[in-house]
């Protein structure tokens, strides 16, 4: 019986490719596997977001009562309160994970030929991520995502030409107000997911073409030497495990700190003290921050957005300056490269937190 | 956690002859499958009570025994007044015989909210056609299988009081 419904799907899906497939596809070991997690884990708490994101829309109500409804999920419905929790902390936790995955990806040269698209939709996946994570953060209307949203809009207002107009478009009024709520609504749960979703569809497919890459120090081996272990089931059940991991990790975040909703964003009331952005924008705005000190007027900021799209424009087009599967002073420099990026990053979100403490 | 080994000697036709090894593997696949259940219901039970958030107030609501209804006494003849008894449409008649009732506004058929019309002396449910007795509430024709529910009615100097009989 099972037998021949196996054979009636297998002759019109070619399910057996899929099996064939599933057996032959190997996952390179070495002192460095440890980063191959990272992707999967960056996908499970993707569709965790999505899981919870469609819960939450079962009561979210956009535009003048955002605020209430949101309150309304936070202490009227039955373990509203958690799962809200859940999706900011999640949201959180997904940036940190492809924010490793890029890295690590980075750092082992896995954006050398053949596995340039994948680094390039991977980079496009980031984007997306942080213009979810800047979206989402406003939809609650509370004191904190009004102030967070309105200083972070005057970032693409301050480009020469074409910001202000087009920020005011994007802001729906040259205020942050329900209309902004309105439409970043549309952006977080449909134009968002609509991009994003064939974007990973193409990712996770490039992963699959070309196989997990190895570092240079694993490819400098003689082929003989490298060690790999089935995918299926043996790092399945490992990516699996990590999945739990993630999960637990998740889930006590989420309960044991329940994310915080603020009193309603009121736009006659002062702006809160410590006002800041996410963690993962305060990078960027504290390098605007130095320069607009350092620097006069409007200047500092439109030579600080130019320097930060300048370092971001290397970054992406690093498979064309590194590409080549070989020792070298381009190998080098791309690595040292990738060192000064972090260190940036990291320098100048201590800067920002400490300036804030 | 090791396989079951294959012991030639012990039995000849060469089959896994079960060592004790077997229950440890057991042991294992009951525990995943407990705490697997536990991250299930774990799961499941927050997202269903969520859920099911607006039926339970309802719910409390629907335990509601009656309604003040102010002012209401003022309420002209032949005419009535719709109002909600806890999360359910009801209505207040007041007869052109100075007799005062309430119903459910609930059609017993399909669940449509019913209409008074005192000059056809019914209530009459527009969804399928089906009529009551604007007095008794009893079910005249069309198909409605049961009586409206009635209220009682306790009419004040202020207000009409409406509580479940």
């Amino acid at each position: 019986m099972t037998e021949s419904i196996y054979t009636w799907l297998d002759e019109r899906l070619g399910l057996s490719d899929i099996s064939a497939l599933a057996r032959h596809k190997r996952i390179p070991v070495h002192s460095q596997s440890f980063w191959y997690y990272w992707g999967g884990i960056s996908l499970f708490l993707f569709l965790v977001q999505i899981f919870t994101g469609i819960l939450l829309l079962v009561y979210y109500r956009p535009g003048s009562e955002a605020f209430e409804s949101v309150r309304q999920i936070t202490y009227v419905m039955h373990f509203g309160w958690l799962i809200r929790s859940a999706h900011s902390w999640c949201a959180n936790l997904f940036i940190f994970s492809i924010l490793v995955h890029m890295f690590s990806v980075y750092f082992m040269k896995a954006y050398r030929k053949p596995r340039e698209v994948g680094w390039f939709t991977g980079i496009a996946l980031l984007f997306l991520a942080a213009i979810f994570g800047f979206s989402g953060y406003l939809l609650p209307m509370d004191e904190l995502s009004y102030y967070a949203t309105k200083v972070g809009l005057q970032i693409p207002a301050s480009i020469p030409f074409m910001g202000a107009f087009t920020t005011t478009i994007l802001r729906g009024g040259p205020e942050v107000s329900d209309f902004t709520v309105q439409r970043f609504f549309a952006l977080h749960v449909v134009i968002l997911p609509l991009l994003f979703i064939p974007l990973l569809g193409l990712h996770l497919f490039l992963v699959q073409k070309h196989g997990n890459a190895v570092p240079p120090s694993e490819d400098a081996k003689p082929v003989a030497q490298r060690k790999s272990i089935p995918f299926f089931p043996n790092f399945f059940q490992k990516d699996l495990a990590m999945w739990l991991i993630s999960l637990n990790v998740l889930a006590l975040l989420a309960s044991i700190f329940p994310w915080d909703l603020g009193k309603q964003a009121d736009s006659l009331v002062p702006a809160p003290a410590g006002i800041h952005p996410e963690w993962y924008f305060m990078a960027p705005f504290h390098m605007l921050k130095i320069l607009g000190n350092w620097l006069p007027g409007a200047t500092g900021e439109v030579v600080g957005i130019l320097l930060f799209t300048l370092g971001l424009a290397i970054w992406v087009v690093i498979p064309f300056y590194d590409g080549e599967n070989k020792v070298g002073s381009r190998g080098r420099n791309a690595h040292y490269f990738g060192i000064f990026a972090v260190a940036a990053l990291i320098v100048t979100t201590a800067l920002g937190y400490w300036g804030i403490r | 956690m090791s396989e079951p080994t294959l012991q030639p000697e012990a039995s000849p036709n060469a089959t896994y002859v079960e060592t004790e090894s077997t229950p440890t593997r057991r042991a294992f696949v009951g525990v995943a499958a407990a705490a697997g259940l536990c991250y299930a219901g774990a799961v499941c039970y927050p997202i269903y009570r969520y859920l099911a958030s607006p039926a339970e107030m309802a719910a409390s609501e629907s335990a509601v025994r009656e309604v003040t209804l102010d002012k209401a006494q003022d309420l002209p003849l032949a005419s009535a007044l719709m109002f909600k008894f806890g999360s359910s449409p009801a209505m207040l008649i007041h007869g052109a015989d100075d007799s005062w009732v309430a119903f459910s506004a609930v059609c017993t058929h399909l669940g449509c909210t019913v209409k008074f019309e005192p000059e056809l002396n019914r209530i009459h449910c527009s969804c399928h056609g089906g009529t009551y007795d604007p007095h008794t509430g009893k079910n005249v024709s069309g198909p409605p299988p049961k009586p409206l529910t009635a209220y009682k009615v306790n009419v004040a100097a202020t207000s009409v009081t409406v509580s479940r009989a």
